[in-house]
């Protein structure tokens, strides 16, 4: 098989369509004329196996995110269970099937149109087929609602991918996320498919207005309008992800698992997501700390937004699945390590305090994510000027031995 | 004979495409940002600059032996806001909606580059007659652009042209709304005209290569 490809690719060298034909073939096999001697670095870990490896990292959470859809739509018509049981009322095959075909077509759109114009690119410009859009065609169904319509999200994929990414010059060039990219042109040219307490069940919109109608709010959803009562989640279910909220980004628990990967294989960045958290504890604590002071009256509308407790923020919404999976995303995100610091601070400080003023939509994530992946050159231009100042500090004050002559030669005969 | 000699043609024709006002020399990006949402106004608005543009080269051109260079731009503006306040009393008389929707930026055609631009470059050194050209001309280019991103904004952001509804009624669900299809939120908001100014520099300079700048 292997072969027979390394066969076919040398056919049809140099013609239109060999970008397209390259790129499948060298999804799975290593092509034959790669070096075998020399000094030419051989990892396993190429661009193909780096967004291999984050894909895995987010197979749990698509797979969570279909059983949840099942359970959040039977569960919006039955009532929640009273005894809850994992493998009686979450696993089970009713939930499994109805998350199937509501969020496998939304896998298809994504990689589907994503890929198609990669390929048409590819042709285009005659070069290789890039890869970038692997791990994006992934991330786009998991951080939408799970209700989308398909074309939307087509014309949001063809959006994102060409002025996200080609404009730029393509995979690596790119300023901002695209999966981010694509779904910030959802939200702003589809407001109504993105927020309120219809979205986020399956079936909900259709039923609106009827005698079936069912609703699923989020927990933000329901601190936005001053109704943190009558959230009726306990915190297991915002950590294990039992609540409504776009596809993949519920199971904090997963999403946890899925850093610990990403960090072990050193694919992601644990400074990013590290300093991400603890930006957003800070925000939340100052939130936390105006409330506590009595600076904020209990009628203003952030005022349950504000008082909610500081660590909360990480369980709902998808503060966790961005830190995680979006943030961490090395073309867009700082390069310098203490840039990384930086970036990942104010990513968590800008979430929760976009989170918590946004008037029309209790999360700020991405936009969070996109506002800092702007500044990230920024960042890192500071870095490295602030270490060039202090390396020529640290020449200015050193002392420079004269050169021993001895040490010269016995250098010169150790080099030779 | 023909009604224009070559060189006039070329007066007109030249801004429209390879020496566009806005999307070779990207002037007058302000109002193409703001007022595009609708066709109407976009519409209006080259109308308004051309007239602005035509008469103020002429009126510049007749001037510009007995302006002396030191208080020329002063002049400019003397010119130019006497201009301006024609056309928007003229708007606010006959047109008094669209004047609203128009709002500041019927003043602000003042500040046009556009405008100050051609008076410095043309006006100043040739004759009425070509410089009345080149204003309809440079004016036309920036009309043209201003017309194609209020097409696509008005057609994708509200489903009309000119206000009529081409697409079908969203509220009723006619036409192409009722198999599902949504107007698009983000083309009314100015930074789609950025980005659909963006797609026409790209496609014009992809047809044409020689427009592309030297990095």
């Amino acid at each position: 098989m292997k072969e027979k490809l390394h066969q076919l690719k040398l056919k049809y060298q140099g013609k239109k369509m060999a970008p397209a034909f390259n790129a499948l073939h060298t999804f799975l096999y290593t092509p034959n004329d790669t070096t075998h001697s020399g000094g030419h670095v051989r990892a396993a870990d190429d661009l193909k196996r780096t967004m291999n490896t984050v894909i895995m990292a987010l197979v749990p959470c698509l797979l969570f995110g279909m059983f949840n859809a099942g359970y959040q739509h039977y569960s919006a018509i039955n009532g929640f269970p009273e005894n809850f049981d994992l493998f009686e009322h979450f696993l089970t095959w009713d939930n499994f099937w109805l998350g199937l075909v509501t969020v496998l077509p939304l896998v298809i759109v994504s990689y589907g149109v994503g890929l198609a114009i990669e390929f048409l690119f590819a042709v285009i410009k005659g070069h290789e087929v890039e890869e970038g859009y692997l791990v994006t065609g992934m991330l786009v169904p998991l951080i939408v609602p799970v209700d989308t319509p398909l074309w939307m999200l087509a014309i949001a994929v063809a959006f994102g991918v060409v002025i996200g990414k080609e404009v730029f010059g393509g995979t690596g060039m790119n300023i901002l996320n695209p999966a981010l990219t694509i779904r910030a042109f959802l939200f702003f040219a589809y407001p109504t498919w993105m927020s309120g307490d219809k979205v986020w069940v399956h079936g909900a919109v259709d039923r609106a207005g009827t005698a079936d109608a069912i609703s699923g709010e989020t927990v933000l959803g329901f601190l936005a309008q001053g109704n943190a009562s009558e959230i009726s989640y306990t915190l297991s279910d915002m950590f294990y992800g039992f609540i409504p909220g776009s596809v993949g980004e519920t199971s904090k628990l997963l999403i946890l698992l899925g850093a610990l990967f990403l960090i072990f294989s050193k694919i992601a960045s644990w400074r990013i997501m590290v300093s991400a958290v603890i930006g957003a504890l800070t925000m939340g604590l100052i939130f936390n700390g105006v409330v506590e002071a009595g600076w904020l009256p209990e009628y203003s509308k952030f005022y349950e937004l504000m008082s909610f407790d500081f660590w909360k923020h990480l369980l709902v919404g998808g503060l966790a699945f961005g830190i995680v999976f979006m943030a961490t995303d090395p073309v867009t995100g700082s390069q310098t390590n203490r840039g990384k610091w930086f970036y990942g601070f104010f990513i968590g400080l800008l979430s929760v305090m976009i989170r918590v003023f946004n008037p029309g939509y209790p999360e700020g994530v991405f936009l969070a994510i996109l506002l800092m992946n702007v500044f990230a050159p920024t960042i890192d231009h500071y870095v490295v000027r602030g270490n060039i100042k202090k390396r020529l500090k640290r020449l200015k004050t050193a002392t420079i031995y004269p050169k021993n002559s001895d040490e010269v030669d016995s250098l010169k005969t150790e080099t030779a | 004979m023909a009604l224009l000699s070559k060189k006039d043609t070329n007066l007109i024709l030249d801004p429209l495409a390879d020496n566009n006002p806005i999307t070779i020399q990207v002037l007058g990006i302000c109002s193409a940002l703001a007022i595009t949402a609708e066709l109407k106004a976009s519409v209006v608005m080259a109308v308004s600059v051309m007239f602005v543009l035509a008469m103020g080269n002429v009126a510049i051109s007749l001037l510009r032996n007995v302006i002396p260079s030191k208080i020329r731009i002063i002049v400019q503006l003397v010119v130019v806001a006497t201009l301006v306040i024609i056309v928007d009393q003229v708007l606010k008389a006959f047109a008094y909606e669209l004047s609203k929707t128009l709002s500041v930026f019927v003043g602000l055609i003042i500040t046009n580059c556009i405008i100050m631009g051609r008076f410095e470059a043309f006006a100043l050194g040739n004759g009425p007659w070509k410089s009345f050209l080149d204003g309809i001309g440079n004016a036309a280019g920036y009309g043209i652009i201003l017309v194609i991103v209020g097409f696509f904004r008005e057609l994708l952001g509200s489903g009309t042209l000119f206000g009529f509804k081409v697409l079908g009624d969203p509220v009723t669900k006619t036409g192409l709304y009722s198999i599902g299809y949504e107007n698009n939120g983000f083309m009314i908001i100015p930074p789609a005209a950025l980005i659909v100014v963006g797609i026409i520099i790209w496609v014009q300079r992809s047809r044409n290569r020689s427009l592309i700048e030297e990095a």
